[in-house]
């Protein structure tokens, strides 16, 4: 990844707050976006980026976090549909070159592909990753 | 037409009533379990209790069939990802969706999604109706190709006491509804207009000013 991008993270929960404190360490411009404000208790000691408090479907809170200059934004909240809009609107109102979405439900990916936002399911990668661990599993056993 | 409105409360409780009585076949989807109940049984609508954001749950409401989706829940991003479904997945010819940060709405147009936003209708009524001007912009109809406007007939009109077939009105413009004492009334070709009249006048951009002129008298 180039250096010194400016990135808007979109909800701190477990993921949200794992992405912004490594991306800041990484030297990033990070803000973050939550409307609890007890979820930036998630960032770690070292996270130098901004905190804003609000609900990113609202078009002034994105303002409010500089969305019309980041370079990426990645959209993880718990709620599909949030990170569905937020990508959206970070690309159509406020010219982001690049978004990632977290989705949960898989057959929402081809739609949201054709509406160019790139997206991350963490049930698939996880399904990926078990299956994968078997397959290794399985030929360790059969060469033995 | 079938209609399908997903959302809650009162306004999704009368607007089925609305669409029923004009004889519209309506399903619900709601994801409140007890509310479904309770619509099932005061309405003759079907109603599919679940997340209207899921394609399974559209597809069971009927999504394929449906002339009209209407999201109306209260959170923009479920409204947004219901009608991108309804259209893109289910080639619903029409899906409108509330917003209810009115700065959505032209975000929304923006991604392709017909939106409306109630705080900002509901604000311009105000206005309207607190209004000193005498003419008030109702809406831009058909992406501001049309005006409608309401004007009141003052004092000096030239037009007032003339019936409307002895009006000079510019062509592309109609006088559609006249409210007098505080009732509608469509005009035919011998109606009169009165000074106080309020006029709800349709003009295409090309001669809007010509047709107020030729109403109230003034330059505009």
């Amino acid at each position: 990844m180039a250096s010194n991008l400016f990135i808007v993270v979109v909800g701190c929960g477990r993921l949200g707050s794992h992405l912004a404190n490594r991306l800041s360490r990484a030297g990033h411009g990070v803000v973050v976006i939550d409307r609890d404000e007890q979820a930036f208790r998630n960032l770690s000691a070292e996270y130098s980026g901004f905190r804003v408090e609000g609900d990113a479907t609202e078009l002034a809170v994105l303002k409010q976090a500089k969305v019309d200059q980041a370079d990426l934004v990645i959209a993880t909240t718990r709620d599909d549909n949030v990170n569905l809009m937020v990508t959206q609107v970070a690309r159509a109102a406020f010219s982001v070159s690049r978004v990632l979405a977290r989705v949960f439900e898989p057959t929402r990916k081809p739609i949201y592909r054709r509406l160019g936002i790139e997206s991350i399911c963490p049930t698939s990668v996880a399904a990926e990753l078990f299956l994968e661990s078997m397959a290794a599993t399985r030929s360790l056993e059969d060469s033995a | 037409m079938k209609v399908l409105i997903v959302g809650g409360g009162k306004p999704v409780y009368f607007l089925c009533r609305t669409f029923l009585a004009k004889g519209h076949e309506v399903t619900v989807i709601n994801r409140d379990q007890q509310e479904c109940v309770q619509m099932a049984r005061r309405l003759k609508v079907t109603v599919v209790h679940g997340d209207g954001s899921d394609q399974r749950i559209l597809e069971e409401a009927g999504a394929h069939g449906a002339d009209a989706v209407l999201a109306i829940t209260p959170n923009d991003q479920d409204n947004l990802a219901i009608c991108q479904l309804a259209s893109l997945q289910f080639q619903v010819p029409r899906a409108v969706a509330l917003v209810n940060d009115p700065d959505n709405e032209a975000v929304f147009q923006k991604l392709g999604v017909a939106a409306f936003s109630t705080t900002r209708t509901i604000a311009s009524l105000i206005e309207q109706r607190t209004a000193l001007d005498e003419i008030t912009n109702l809406i831009p109809a058909a992406e501001g190709k049309v005006n409608i406007t309401e004007v009141r007939l003052p004092a000096d009109s030239p037009v007032a006491g003339k019936s409307l077939r002895d009006l000079a009105l510019p062509a592309h413009s109609l006088i559609a509804v006249i409210l007098r004492n505080g009732q509608a009334l469509v005009p035919r070709g011998d109606t009169q207009l009165q000074v106080g009249d309020r006029i709800v006048l349709i003009t295409l951009p090309v001669n809007h000013g010509q047709a107020l002129k030729a109403i109230t008298g003034e330059e505009s």
